[in-house]
């Protein structure tokens, strides 16, 4: 199945159910120097998700998180946790923590001060905080460092205090913004891993933001790809890759190649379409989509294979051969000037088969068409 | 589009955290109302009074003051002449404050270059050498130099111990002595600007230059001199507004007999007893530190148009 | 000795000739009459410039002039509550003009808290004497309450500037953090945002200390008769013969300034 885009719910105390955002609008500015950083978005998170919100810079996903967090409030729609109106909110009245980019550690505390800080503004004893604080330290496995001061430990182990700070009041939610960003790539593999482990352990739902998709497919249960202030579409690792419905999601998310084609007959979720070199291909279709005509369709480098000319679906000139180790890329001029990226596995000891000039054949696997929604 | 004026509250909010902030500053800004703004208004206004024959005021408008400021009239055949000793003094203190200013650039840059190009650990300690007498009494300093100066002083003394002179220089109460005193307390003014333009300085630009063939000197001339401009101009500023306005310097050091714009303005209120003049003459020194400012602020902004 | 070998052997980037010597020169020439001024307070004899050998006779003479003990006790008096108000003064001030968006006015109020450094203080000292004049006239008050209220206005710039710097300085979402952990915007203040400032806070007291110490032209004006501090007593005596006991009070004067102000350097070069 997949998730519409406008998926907002009929019933807003559905159980199951955390964060509800409808219809939300956030414009910063007055006047002429106006900017709506976010454009009617609405989105239903469930309770004890990974859910993250992709998109590039000034998407306005760090926007719809900051209205989560209650840091900056909508100019117009709502807001709901568990059912309850928390748009106009302020942030210490939240049951929602916050990982930040930054990760804002308290420079005047020591790391065992700054998880328990949360606790402590919550008005729990001393002997709750220390318990609590404790069982943090151990969860992100910081114990002996308890009494550092934060500019004493590294930027891993500063990422570490500041998941345990954010999770140590058992938040309904956790927000993490960019929090990988600032780690050099080993250290954010591990961390990828970390944090799938600790939403595992903690039961708590996770609203993560990134701009790196590869971060958002390993890690997500869903994902909401956002541009320009809107989602575009919603669901998980698996369907926004292989089921992309725009073609900003299919560009943004791994390598694509677009062809345009004519429908020739659509029935019950597929197509039936005429390629440029004159042969048919069934196709997905976006949800609720009858098309006719002309449309783009997309299929990935990986779900192509070159074989000998009139062979495949498609023909195409080689342009230029990119090898990578693992794969080799093939850059193809198709008859209708456009371009194709074949990717292919590479095996020891093969020897090239096809040369840079030559005419080949493209074969499509079956079913790996989608079509967009334009 | 919807407008965000009147309904968002969000611009609420903000308008909520603007008068927030203006309260927070309300109580300084009464306080800097009262006690340093407000009362120049009274200045100007004394300007335009008669003089009491006693010091103060009497409450009728008159112009006589400022007309005093550049002519005076004769006791006893009323007529008129520029006023000879008034116009004198403004020159000294243009004169003095503008040689001042020059000095201690000439001093002052190669000091802020020299801290600049310490290495970090002990830019800090030269640095600090410099703000302490920045920080230190203005008037222990003036009397430090009086001691170096004074016909008893060490320069003299020195002097005639080793035979240079027989008799001691006469250094105290002449412009000499005022222009040694102000550059002396003036000069870490001129350093602490000129060193922060200097830190910033990228000498990977320097390396440019020297790398496209500039020699020393037209590596500072070309390059050095005008990246830390802003700094030179800051630096002067800096020095010669205080110059202009000094008082405990020439006092000590022209001994009542060189007397610059400060000086004058004192006696009116004392000696003089020409409430209206004093005032008078003080917001003339007031116009020319707030032209110097002007062609500051000019400047700045000049040059943050040319780095955009 | 190295900082005094003229022309390195190696070529230097940073070299430029004769500026080593001038800036050494300039050391000498601000350290010089100070270092002598300090040595001659501990002369035996008379005169301040012929040595006539040590003692603290004048530091004695200076601690039993009841016209000196008079004026330290009202300098310090009056700078420390000059630096105690316009520091609470400088303080709110900062926090209004920081972390916010540039809203209109603020332009205004930068310039009307940086007054005090662009008008030339004679015309301020003037301005003061006319002001409280008519004052004194019209309501008969006399007392410190005058020298206390233009101390602090004049102080209010110095302290300002370094907490102004303090604030700007800091990591915004330090606060943001603060208050998605449950505390409240007074909570937040209370244990985040004013434990970070305190460094400025206390660097602008000791700013303002000094200064108010230190000030003449302003407080000359502005006393009335009776109301001498330290700076302006020593103004007076310099019309005189001067004695080495003028060489003490200054070495005191100035051993207070040191001392606070490497303590404002430690404070405010503090890495944190």
């Amino acid at each position: 199945m997949q998730d519409n885009v406008n998926d907002a719910p009929a019933n807003a105390h559905a159980p199951g159910v955390d964060i509800i955002a409808q219809n939300v609008v956030k414009i910063f500015g007055e006047g002429a120097g106006q900017v709506r950083a976010l454009d009617d978005v609405s989105v239903t998170i469930h309770e004890n998700e990974f859910f993250t919100l992709l998109g590039p810079s000034g998407c306005g996903k760090t926007t719809l998180l900051r209205l989560i967090a209650g840091f900056d409030h909508p100019t117009s729609g709502t807001i709901r946790l568990e059912g309850q109106d928390i748009s106009h909110l302020p942030p210490y009245k939240r049951p929602v923590n916050t990982v930040f980019q930054n990760y804002a550690l308290f420079p005047h505390m020591t790391v065992a001060q700054n998880i328990g800080f949360g606790l402590e503004m919550l008005g729990r004893s001393n002997s709750d905080v220390a318990d609590v604080v404790d069982k943090m330290l151990a969860l992100v496995r910081m114990g002996e460092l308890r009494d550092r001061r934060t500019d004493q430990i590294s930027g891993g182990q500063q990422q570490r205090v500041a998941l345990a700070r954010a999770l140590a009041p058992r938040p309904k939610v956790l927000l993490l913004d960019e929090p990988l960003s600032a780690l050099d790539y080993k250290l954010r593999k591990d961390m990828q891993i970390e944090l799938k482990r600790l939403q595992h352990e903690t039961g708590i739902t996770f609203i993560f933001v990134t701009h790196d998709q590869e971060e958002a497919l390993t890690m997500s249960d869903r994902i909401a790809v956002m541009s320009r202030g809107q989602i575009l579409q919603i669901g998980s690792p698996r369907q926004i890759y292989d089921h992309p419905a725009e073609r900003f999601v299919a560009d943004f998310i791994g390598d694509t190649n677009f062809l345009i084609a004519d429908v020739t007959s659509s029935a019950g979720g597929k197509a039936r379409l005429l390629l440029s070199s004159g042969r048919e291909v069934n196709a997905d279709l976006p949800e609720g989509m009858t098309p006719s005509g002309r449309v783009t369709a997309v299929v990935r480098p990986e779900h192509a294979t070159l074989v000998t000319p009139g062979e495949g679906e498609l023909d195409g000139m080689l342009e230029n051969v990119v090898y990578l180790g693992t794969d080799t890329h093939y850059h193809l001029k198709l008859s209708d000037n456009a371009p194709f990226v074949v990717r292919s596995q590479n095996q020891r000891n093969e020897d090239e088969v096809f040369a840079v000039g030559e005419t080949v054949g493209i074969a499509l696997e079956s079913d790996s068409l989608q079509v967009l929604r334009d | 589009m919807t407008s965000s004026s009147n309904n968002d509250p969000s611009v609420f909010a903000e308008q909520l955290a603007v008068r927030r902030h203006w309260l927070l500053c309300a109580p300084a800004l009464t306080v800097l109302f009262l006690a340093a703004s407000g009362p120049l208004l009274i200045v100007l206004v004394y300007s335009f009074l008669e003089s009491g024959e006693y010091g103060g005021v009497v409450w009728k408008p008159s112009v006589d003051a400022w007309f005093r400021v550049v002519f005076q009239r004769d006791i006893f055949d009323d007529t008129l002449s520029l006023a000879d000793a008034h116009l004198k003094i403004l020159w000294r203190s243009m004169r003095l404050s503008f040689f001042t200013t020059i000095t201690t650039l000439i001093l002052g840059f190669p000091t802020a270059y020299f801290i600049a190009t310490r290495p970090q650990n002990s830019r800090n300690i030269w640095l600090f050498m410099v703000t302490v007498p920045f920080w230190t009494n203005l008037l222990i300093r003036t009397f430090a130099i009086m001691e170096v100066i004074r016909n008893e002083g060490m320069i003299n003394t020195l002097l005639i111990f080793i035979g240079v002179i027989d008799a001691p220089v006469q250094m105290m109460n002449t412009d000499f002595a005022i222009m040694v005193g102000m550059t002396y307390v003036y000069l870490p003014l001129m350093v602490l600007p000129l060193y922060a333009a200097m830190e910033r300085l990228d000498f990977s630009l320097v390396e440019a230059a020297y790398d496209l063939y500039a020699t020393r000197l037209k590596v500072l001339w070309r390059v050095i001199i005008p990246l830390v401009r802003p700094g030179v101009v800051a630096g002067s500023i800096l020095v010669f507004i205080p110059a202009l306005g000094a008082f405990v310097t020439p006092r000590v050091l022209g001994g009542g007999k060189k007397m610059m714009l400060g000086n004058l303005i004192e006696l009116q209120f004392g000696a003089g007893r020409n409430w209206p003049l004093g005032a008078a003459l003080s917001i003339t020194l007031l116009a020319v530190v707030m032209v110097a400012l002007l062609v500051y602020v000019r400047t700045v902004q000049k040059n943050a148009e040319l780095q955009r | 000795m190295n900082i005094l070998s003229m022309k390195p052997k190696t070529f230097s980037l940073r070299y430029q000739p004769g500026f080593t010597i001038i800036a050494l020169a300039c050391f000498f020439m601000l350290y010089a009459p100070i270092v002598t001024l300090v040595i001659y307070s501990f002369n035996a004899g008379k005169y301040i410039s012929i040595w006539e050998g040590f003692s603290l006779q004048w530091y004695v003479s200076a601690w039993n002039n009841e016209i000196v003990q008079d004026a330290t006790i009202r300098s310090l008096v009056l700078a420390l509550q000059a630096s105690l108000y316009s520091t609470v003064l400088a303080t709110m001030a900062a926090l209004g003009t920081t972390r916010i968006r540039p809203f209109r006015g603020l332009t205004a109020i930068y310039a009307m808290i940086n007054q005090p450094l662009m008008v030339p203080e004679i015309v301020t000292a003037v301005a003061l004497l006319i002001l409280f004049a008519m004052i004194k006239v019209a309501t008969g008050v006399q007392g410190l309450f005058y020298l206390v209220a233009a101390h602090t206005a004049f102080c209010i710039p110095f302290a300002y500037l370094p907490i102004r710097a303090r604030l700007e300085g800091m990591d915004l979402t330090l606060e943001t953090a603060a208050a998605d952990l449950y505390a409240t915007p007074w909570m937040t203040f209370r244990r985040v945002t004013l434990p970070l400032m305190w460094p400025g806070i206390i660097a602008g007291a000791m700013l303002a200390f000094v200064i108010s110490l230190d000030d003449i032209v302003i407080t000359e004006f502005v006393k009335s008769a009776g109301q001498e501090t330290l700076p302006t007593y020593m103004l007076g005596q310099l019309r005189r013969i001067i004695t080495p006991e003028i060489n003490a009070i200054s070495t005191v004067l100035l051993a207070i300034s040191l001392l606070v102000v490497s303590f404002f350097f430690v404070v405010s070069h503090k890495r944190d």
